[in-house]
Order: C-alpha cells, then sequence, then structure tokens
C-alpha cells in the first residue's frame, strides 16, 4: 500500500498565545508537528509494515509512506522527524499559512495524489492551531473517494482492496468500509497498542501506546531520504481564498474562582447561581 | 568558524533522548531510588533506541551520531534519572574502548552484544579497593597459562557488575612495572572464577548497582587480551577521557532538572504575601546557578566537538567534568535551599537529585584528579595555557 500522510507544524499547544494588535504574535513560537498528523505518520506506519517479522531488529517495511507539509523551508524539521520515524520520503510544499485556507489546502492536495497516485490519503482529523477540520473531507469530495473521518481503529479487508475503519460515535463503535482509493482521517485512540490490522503484524501484535519514538539509527538513516521540495505555483495552483480572516481577538480574561467553605455552599452555588443543578 | 547550532539529526536525538526520558524514565525515577531495583526494562529500551552505541559504528550496531549527539541524549537521559544514565554511560564507554582498541573479531564479537541490549549492560573494572585515583598500584594480576590467562584479584566499585554481560578488566601482566605493566582483558559475565559482592549501600544513585568483583583463577583465553600486552593503562585513561564527557553531561542533566524544579517552586511558593521568586535575593541565586550550568554546557559540548572533530580533548574533558560536576553540586544544593523544609524531603525531587549528583565529583576521577590533569597538561604541553 502506498500512503500520503499530510504533516502540519503548529505552535506549541502548551505555549501561551500572544498577540500583536489584532493578530497572533508568532515570534518566539515553538513549532511542533501537530499532533494528529502525527499519529497519522504512526498509523501510516503500522499499515506499512510487518511488526511481527522483524526479530529483535524490528519490524519489515511493506509499502510508501510519503510525508507532505506545506509551509516554510523550516517545515523540513517536522518532516524529517517523520522520516526518522520511518517514513519513506517526504514532500515539502512552499507555503505561508497566511496565504491559505482549507480549500486551497484541500485543492493542494489532490494535485499531488494526482501526481503520486496514493492508495489511501492518510490524515490527522484537524490541526491543533485553525481546528477547522474540514481538509480531509473537502478532498476526498474533489478527489470523489470515500471517506472515513475520525479513524479510531482501521483494519485492512482480507484482499486488501478496502479497509474497516471504526468512528467512535455516541452510540458505541461505527464500522465504515471504505474501498481504496480512500481519505482517513485519525483521532487520537488511532495509536492504541492494537488500533491497526494490517493483514500482516500478527494479529494479536501489541505496539507500544503512542507515535513510536525515532531511534538513532532511524534519525541517522533520515538523513539520506529525499525531502523533495515543490511550490503551490508549480503544482499549477492558483491563490485564492475562500475564507477571508477579518478579525483575531483574545478570548475575555477568564474571572477569578471563588472558594466556598463548604459541600452545601457548593451545591447552594450550583443550583442558584449557576443553575445547573 | 563558530557555530553554535546543533544539526538536523543532533536535535532529533536530543528530543528523542528527552521525550522517552520524560515518559519512560522520569515517571518512576524516585521510586528505583526508593527500592534500588536495576532498571533492565529501561537499558533494554535505551538499546532499541540506539542509545547504547551512540558514538559506535552502524556496522557493529551502533548509531554512528558522534560524540556531540552523545553528550546531548545522556543530559537528557540523566535529566529524568541519573541512575539509568549511569548504565548507559557505562555501557557506551565500553563499547567505544573496544571499538578503538579491540580487534576486527573482538568488535564484532562483542559491541552487536553491547549495543542491542543483549549483554545488557558494560562493566568498566579499573578500581580496587587499594588502588583508586592510583590506578597504577593495581595489585590484580592476569598470568599467562598455556591457553591464555588467569586473573586472580579484586575489583571494587564497579557499575552494574551484578548485571553486565561483559567486563572491561585491568590487570598486571608484569607486575614488576608500574603503568606499563597493566593489561586490558574482555570478560563475559558468566566467566567461571568471576564473582561478585553485595551491592554497596550508596547514598544515591541507588537505581545503579556498584559491587565489589573477584576473580579467583578466572581463565580467559588468548583472545581476550585487549590491545597489546602492557598497553592496559593507555587504553584506561583514553577510554577515561571519553567517559568525563558523558560525566560532565549526567551533570549537567541532574543540575538542569535541579534548576527546572526549582524554578517552578520558586514561583508557587508564598511567603510574606509573595512569591518566593519576587526576592531578588532569590532571581540572584536562580541567576547564578543558570550561569554556571550554561558554561558547563558549553565547556562539555565543545570537549565533545573536539573528540568529533579528531583532535585532543583530554584536558577539555577533565575541565567540562570538573566544572560540571561542581556546578551541579552547587545547583543542587540551591535547589534544597530555595526548598526550604520541603527541599528535605521525599516529596520532591531535589534531594535526590543531590544525592545523586554528589558522586559525580568522585567517580571517573574525583575533581581533585581532574584538577591534576589539566594543571599537568598545563604545565608540560605545547599547548600551555592557550586553547
Ligand atoms: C557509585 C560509584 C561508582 C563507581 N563506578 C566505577 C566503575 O564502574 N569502575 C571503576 O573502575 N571504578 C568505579 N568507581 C570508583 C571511582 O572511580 C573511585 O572511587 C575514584 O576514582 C576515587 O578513588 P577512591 O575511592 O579509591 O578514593 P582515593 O583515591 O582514596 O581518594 C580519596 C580522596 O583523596 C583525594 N586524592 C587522592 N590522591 C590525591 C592527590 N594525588 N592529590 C590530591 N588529592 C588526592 C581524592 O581526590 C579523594 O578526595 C565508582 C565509584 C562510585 C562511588
Amino acid at each position: 500500500m502506498k500512503i500520503l500522510v499530510t504533516l502540519k507544524r503548529v505552535p506549541d499547544p502548551e505555549q501561551k498565545v500572544k498577540f500583536k494588535g489584532d493578530a497572533i504574535d508568532f515570534t518566539g513560537v515553538n513549532w511542533v508537528p501537530n499532533q494528529f498528523d502525527e499519529y497519522a505518520v504512526e498509523a501510516a506506519l503500522r499499515l506499512t509494515e510487518n511488526a511481527s517479522a522483524g526479530g529483535a531488529g524490528g519490524a519489515v517495511r511493506d509499502g510508501e509512506v510519503v510525508v507532505v507539509s506545506i509551509g516554510p523551508k523550516e517545515v523540513a524539521q517536522q518532516l524529517r522527524a517523520a522520516l526518522a520515524m520511518g517514513a519513506d520520503r517526504a514532500i515539502l510544499i512552499d507555503g505561508d499559512d497566511g496565504a491559505l485556507d482549507a480549500e486551497m489546502v484541500a485543492r493542494t492536495l489532490v494535485k499531488l495524489v494526482e501526481q503520486e497516485k496514493p492508495d489511501l490519503l492518510l490524515m490527522g482529523k484537524l490541526a491543533a492551531d485553525s481546528e477547522n477540520n474540514q481538509v480531509g473531507q473537502l478532498a476526498a469530495g474533489y478527489l470523489h473517494w470515500p471517506q472515513a473521518t475520525f479513524a479510531a481503529t482501521i483494519q485492512a479487508a482480507e484482499d486488501g482492496k478496502a479497509l474497516d475503519v471504526g468512528r467512535e460515535v455516541d452510540s458505541g463503535v461505527e464500522i465504515k468500509r471504505v474501498t481504496l482509493p480512500a481519505v482517513v482521517t485519525v483521532d487520537l485512540r488511532i495509536i492504541a497498542p492494537q488500533a491497526i490490522k494490517n493483514g500482516k503484524t500478527a494479529p494479536d501484535h501489541a505496539y507500544p501506546e503512542g507515535p513510536r519514538y525515532a531511534s538513532l539509527k532511524g534519525i541517522m538513516a533520515a538523513k539520506k531520504k529525499p525531502i523533495t521540495e515543490t511550490a503551490l505555483a508549480t503544482l499549477g495552483i492558483a491563490p485564492s481564498l475562500r475564507v477571508k480572516t477579518t478579525a483575531v481577538t483574545a478570548p475575555p480574561a477568564r474571572k477569578a474562582g471563588v472558594k466556598v467553605a463548604s459541600v452545601e455552599e457548593l451545591v447552594a452555588k450550583l443550583h442558584n447561581e449557576a443553575k445547573v443543578l | 568558524m563558530m557555530d553554535f547550532e546543533l544539526t538536523d539529526e543532533q536535535r532529533l536525538i536530543r528530543d528523542t533522548a528527552h521525550d522517552f526520558a520524560e515518559r519512560e524514565l522520569r515517571p518512576r525515577a524516585a521510586e528505583r531510588d526508593r527500592t534500588g531495583q536495576f532498571p533492565v526494562e529501561e537499558l533494554r529500551a535505551l538499546a532499541k533506541l540506539g542509545l547504547l552505541g551512540v558514538n559506535v559504528p552502524e556496522p557493529l550496531g551502533g548509531a554512528a551520531a558522534g560524540a556531540i549527539a552523545y553528550a546531548l541524549a545522556m543530559q537528557e537521559i540523566a535529566r529524568a534519572d541519573a541512575s539509568v544514565s549511569v548504565a548507559m554511560a557505562v555501557t557506551n564507554m565500553v563499547a567505544e574502548v573496544i571499538v578503538r582498541f579491540g580487534t576486527e573479531p573482538q568488535a564484532r564479537e562483542h559491541v552487536p552484544r553491547l549495543t542491542s541490549g543483549e549483554s545488557l549492560a558494560g562493566a568498566f573494572a579499573l578500581s580496587e579497593p587499594q588502588a583508586g585515583s592510583d590506578p597504577a598500584a593495581m595489585a590484580t594480576t592476569a598470568k599467562r597459562t598455556p591457553s591464555g590467562w588467569r586473573i586472580d584479584g579484586a575489583k571494587q566499585w564497579i557499575t552494574s557488575g551484578d548485571h553486565a554481560g561483559l567486563f572491561v578488566v585491568w590487570a598486571k601482566t608484569d607486575p614488576a612495572t608500574g603503568a606499563r605493566g597493566i593489561s586490558a582483558f574482555l570478560v563475559k559475565g558468566n566467566t567461571s572464577g568471576l564473582s561478585c559482592g553485595r551491592r554497596e549501600h550508596k547514598m544515591g544513585l541507588n537505581g545503579s548497582s556498584t559491587v565489589p568483583l573477584r576473580f579467583d583463577g578466572c581463565e580467559v583465553g588468548e583472545e581476550a587480551l585487549l590491545g597489546g600486552l602492557g598497553q592496559g593503562f593507555k587504553i584506561a585513561l583514553a577510554a577515561l577521557d571519553g567517559g568525563r564527557i558523558g560525566i560532565a553531561s549526567q551533570a549537567l542533566g541532574v543540575g538542569r532538572a535541579a534548576l527546572e524544579a526549582t524554578r517552578t517552586y520558586v514561583k508557587e511558593r508564598h511567603q510574606f504575601g509573595r512569591p518566593l521568586a519576587a526576592n531578588q535575593a532569590v532571581q540572584f541565586r536562580l541567576a547564578d546557578v543558570a550561569t554556571e550550568l550554561e558554561a558547563a554546557r558549553l565547556l562539555t559540548l565543545r570537549a565533545a566537538w573536539r573528540k568529533e572533530q579528531g583532535m585532543p580533548f583530554t584536558r577539555e574533558a577533565s575541565m567540562a567534568k570538573l566544572y560540571a560536576s561542581e556546578a551541579t553540586g552547587r545547583a543542587c544544593d540551591a535547589a534544597v535551599q530555595l526548598h526550604g523544609g520541603y527541599g528535605y524531603t521525599r516529596e520532591y525531587p531535589v534531594e535526590r537529585l543531590l544525592r545523586d549528583a554528589r558522586v559525580q565529583r568522585i567517580y571517573e576521577g574525583t575533581s581533585e584528579i581532574q584538577r591534576l590533569v589539566i594543571a599537568r597538561e598545563l604545565l608540560s604541553s605545547e599547548r600551555g595555557g592557550g586553547t
């Protein structure tokens, strides 16, 4: 299976957001890979390896994982980290977040899919900065591909031509079968030890929870893996935004909380003031 | 050219070591300190990441990432748990010394076992009950047998000695001469005639084991001799040069942990109606600690850089080890002081950091011995006082 995975860099969600006038101030920001995209990279690696075959040396790769990011040159750092985890190659599309919206990103991915012809476009369900949660859905629409969003589990069908994707919904877990090629976006639980079954790794294999650590060997090997640089214009993407940002304002400062002396007082306040009881 | 930027690979290695240490080591460091449990699973995990052969060639299972990457990774592991880091330090040192001084068959036999974790840990058996700062006074002997060597004697303070799959052992092959009569041997952990005594009850570093060894007619083959006959002392000194960069990095990691814990604490703890951090006396103490640790970091990375460039680095490694271990001692003392009574309890990590840091001024050459090394070079070598 060939998988195209998206990887966006976002400001570290643990860091305080600073404002300069009516815009976010990005100076001094610590950039990190979007967590859901990191999970998508892990999911892509689990889908394209036999983790039971490698002995002490680790897994045997079986398939190709191409990681793509749209952003400034510095995104190479995040791409390099994904290559160190085990991805095979990367594509960096020169672009400025300020001059992009979800629709343009989706169009760009469609162009790339046409070039790369992957079996699967795998993405995080959203990026932690804008929280749009749109690109996967838009791309599937433009491609006329089936889509399964918020994947909590992925199981490859026996013939390898479809994926059964588990999605957590209010009433339980819904399994959607998507025939390949398809778009899948992943949710938090996709990095659980047994969330992914690819039909090659032993079905009882349990991964450590979370995205894998890049091993030192992986890091040194990543040095030799290619990062292809291209530009929106080269891909034939004309800049046009559907979404205009008219203003950015900081949320109002939170008021200090109150201390209550007793459980009775707390219940009374919840009942009379907050009116939640 | 002056370039203080890390390469992409060095940054990624630091980040991997940091994330791993934060998630897998730090949560149970206090428990290991309390129970004295040897970090078996932790060492296996380090091996899997490639951290037991950071500066070892790839064909031998290493990462070939260089001395700077090693120093960075060591800092991160020690920042979470100094006990795990000392086992890592000695294992890397043993692997590197075999790569440098061993024959190809020796390297092929032993090094992949060290880097893969199969040996669990490597051990470095130089010190003896009566020979610490002056290892040339060692009493352990190795005598020729028809098929190799017979080792007799005792070693003291051997890190990981009760778990190590491989030992480098120093012994006198020509007791009549001093340092020139010493040779080094590769001895597997299960060799008969090699036994280890009770673990020392230490002040700190309790997750690491430190044991005495006995060699009673311990027979090894011809192929156990590492480097040439009589080359042992030279090999030990060369290994310790690199080892000292490791201990300097370890000290830095612990010092940083102390500074970070204290930074958080003085902002939270209020006395006289304001945070401790609002007092200039507190701020100045933290500023001094941060400055000293930064100086130690620069000394350490520069020693590592010289090593990576193939330049002489004996003096730089000694300076780094001396200064980093002493700066960290002061950092940990300040940390406990600024935590007040809580700093003296096991509720906060700084008392463990203080205990763990103390030995860094003692092992792999005491601070006094580092000063001897530095002064000897200063007074005798052509480099003199220059850099
Ligand atoms: C936890 C721990 C782990 C260790 N792990 C290992 C290991 O894995 N392998 C190994 O081989 N060793 C190991 N050691 C041993 C360590 O390297 C020695 O303890 C150290 O070299 C000091 O030797 P000593 O203890 O015999 O002290 P001594 O040599 O007896 O020194 C006592 C004091 O006298 C000072 N002194 C000695 N000579 C001079 C001088 N000429 N001028 C000024 N001052 C001097 C010393 O600096 C020191 O302060 C370990 C020690 C500890 C505590």
